[in-house]
């Protein structure tokens, strides 16, 4: 390989192909408990229903950067969450139309208020959210191997790419410590609440975790191909295996695979 | 779990006596609606500190619900359950709770140790990796059901009746003082039904108590010394003998009659047998 080359792969192959690959791993682990949940059609409805806090988080803010936007996000996510269960409860709907209800009113939300605001001019348009822009993920501060171990390169890495590894750090965290309770949760809820643990609320930060990672993974690859990666590698691995930490383990290796 | 203190007090130790003398389960005036139609109305119900203990009733009448609503799963409109003379919230390790098989997804990925395994995680705790010492208890509550060549085997390749003894160790490695089964019988084999039956007794023996939802009313007799007979109201509750008659068997059921003649049936049996085994 060239100077040349290497350059190249540094500042434009690497941070786009690393940021891909997080992105999938940490919504890949996490669509897990959708399917095994048989909510998988939440990761669908949270992906849609950010959107308003996304809009939210950047016109308070004003900036593109992760914080504010992650916020609104989550925000937004908690939001949905809670109209799902009051639907489901006080108007007696099933879970999916609970979902579609709610997922289509905040989504058409955003849509009005990201018409409606000043955002369409800053590049915070449709195209964005819904394919991603992995070609802007770039290092251009990158000059060779020796950058990855130079503090100043490594300050000027992609925030893209520091907010997915950041994501990928929590999700790895969480589902670690929380390795037989989220287990639980996702077989017996009811059993867990006999037991004492609060199966409900942690459902919530559950979702909203997934929320985050929806967020984090949207700016690289899009947010279809975030629902495809909630979904499809924990649905694989379900047709692979019938142990519980295998499942984990395959969907972890199918998502990273594929990003 | 705190650890026992070997040297605590004579007064302590009476203290405890009493608080095993209590009610296992007491409601009062417990009111439950689905969707504002009521399902239990105004039932309230003291079981003894010990036995087997049988919940009976139309379908509808609200069993499943009342063992649902006492541990707080559905909400209630008023009323209260009291565990051993307090709220559950109190008294979690000594209630242990079995499921109806329906409730869960068979499908999902775990074997049948995993599942029993379940049954410890109040007494670990919820983070960090399961002790030898609760895998141990797992496999003996498996064992304990018959199914301990199964303890590897992914669930949903069991059969219905072996699901059934999965749920059924899984409430033992509770190590509990009070059981709330919901169907523990429905849909079981006969040599399913004998083990779960002998277990329960064993249960009795060892000053347990078993609050079960029960379909059968042929067998309800002999399974169990105490019965409660639901039909949305209170119909019914005490011993065997005292409360499972037409009468009231024909208030709680209505005009089902074929059903019910099997059962008195089944009560005079059974009542006979009683008297026969005290002789």
């Amino acid at each position: 390989m060239t100077g040349l080359d290497l350059e190249t792969f540094l500042r434009i192959d690497l941070p786009g192909g690393l940021s891909a690959m997080l992105a999938c791993l940490a919504c890949g682990v996490l669509g897990n408990f959708l399917v095994l949940r048989k909510q998988s059609l939440m990761g669908d409805a949270l992906s849609h229903a950010v959107l308003p806090g996304l809009v939210a988080g950047f016109l308070v803010s004003g900036s593109r950067s992760t914080g504010p936007m992650m916020l609104g996000a989550i925000a937004a996510a908690l939001l949905a969450t809670v109209l799902i269960q009051a639907a489901r409860r006080l108007a007696r709907l099933e879970s999916g139309a609970a979902m579609g209800v709610v997922f289509s009113i905040l989504f058409a939300l955003g849509l009005v208020m990201l018409e409606q605001s000043h955002a369409r001019d800053v590049d915070l348009d449709v195209d964005c959210v819904l394919s991603g822009q992995l070609e802007t993920i770039l290092w251009l501060a990158a000059s060779g191997w020796g950058s990855l171990a130079d503090p100043a390169a490594l300050a000027e890495l992609p925030r893209q790419l520091v907010a997915l590894a950041g994501m990928n750090l929590a999700v790895a965290l969480f589902v670690a410590i929380f390795w037989r309770a989220l287990k639980l949760t996702s077989f017996d809820p009811d059993f867990a609440t006999a037991l004492g643990f609060r199966a409900h609320r942690f459902e919530l930060v559950l979702m909203l975790l997934i929320a985050a990672a929806c967020v984090a993974a949207f700016e690289a690859v899009g947010s279809i191909l975030v629902i495809a990666m909630l979904i499809c590698p924990a649905a694989t691995a379900r047709l692979l295996t019938d142990r519980y930490g295998v499942q984990m383990a395959l969907a972890a290796g199918i998502s990273a695979a594929t990003g | 779990m705190t650890p026992r203190d070997t040297s605590a007090p004579p007064v302590e130790l009476a203290a405890a006596r009493e608080t095993a003398a209590l009610p296992a389960l007491a409601v009062r005036h417990l009111t439950v609606a689905y969707h504002e139609s009521p399902v239990l109305w105004d039932v309230s119900w003291t079981t003894p500190a010990a036995g087997l203990i049988a919940i009976v009733g139309p379908n509808g009448a609200g069993k499943s619900t009342l063992i649902r609503a006492s541990l707080g799963l559905v909400p209630k409109v008023s009323g209260q359950a009291l565990f051993f003379g307090q709220p559950l919230s109190a008294v979690r390790a000594r209630v242990g709770y079995l499921p109806q098989r329906s409730s869960v997804d068979w499908d999902f990925p775990a074997s049948a140790l995993d599942v029993v395994c379940m049954g410890r995680y109040r007494l670990h705790g919820w983070i960090g990796p399961l002790g030898r010492r609760h895998r141990e208890a797992a496999r003996a509550a498996l064992a304990e059901v018959g199914m301990a060549d199964y303890a590897d085997r992914q669930i949903g390749q069991l059969s219905g009746g072996q699901q059934q003894r999965v749920f059924l160790a899984r409430a033992l490695a509770q190590d509990a003082d009070l059981y709330l089964m919901d169907e523990p019988f429905a849909g079981v084999d006969a040599a399913t039904e004998r083990t779960i039956i002998e277990v329960l007794r064993i249960l009795a023996r060892a000053g347990k108590a078993v609050v079960a939802v029960h379909h059968d009313l042929a067998t309800a007799p002999d399974y169990f010394d105490h019965v409660l007979i639901l039909n949305g109201r209170l119909v019914g509750a005490g011993p065997m003998d005292s409360v499972f008659t037409p009468e009231n068997l024909q208030r709680a059921y209505g005009g089902r009659l074929a059903l019910l003649d099997q059962a008195i049936e089944a009560a005079a049996r059974a009542a006979a047998g009683r008297r026969d085994a005290q002789a």
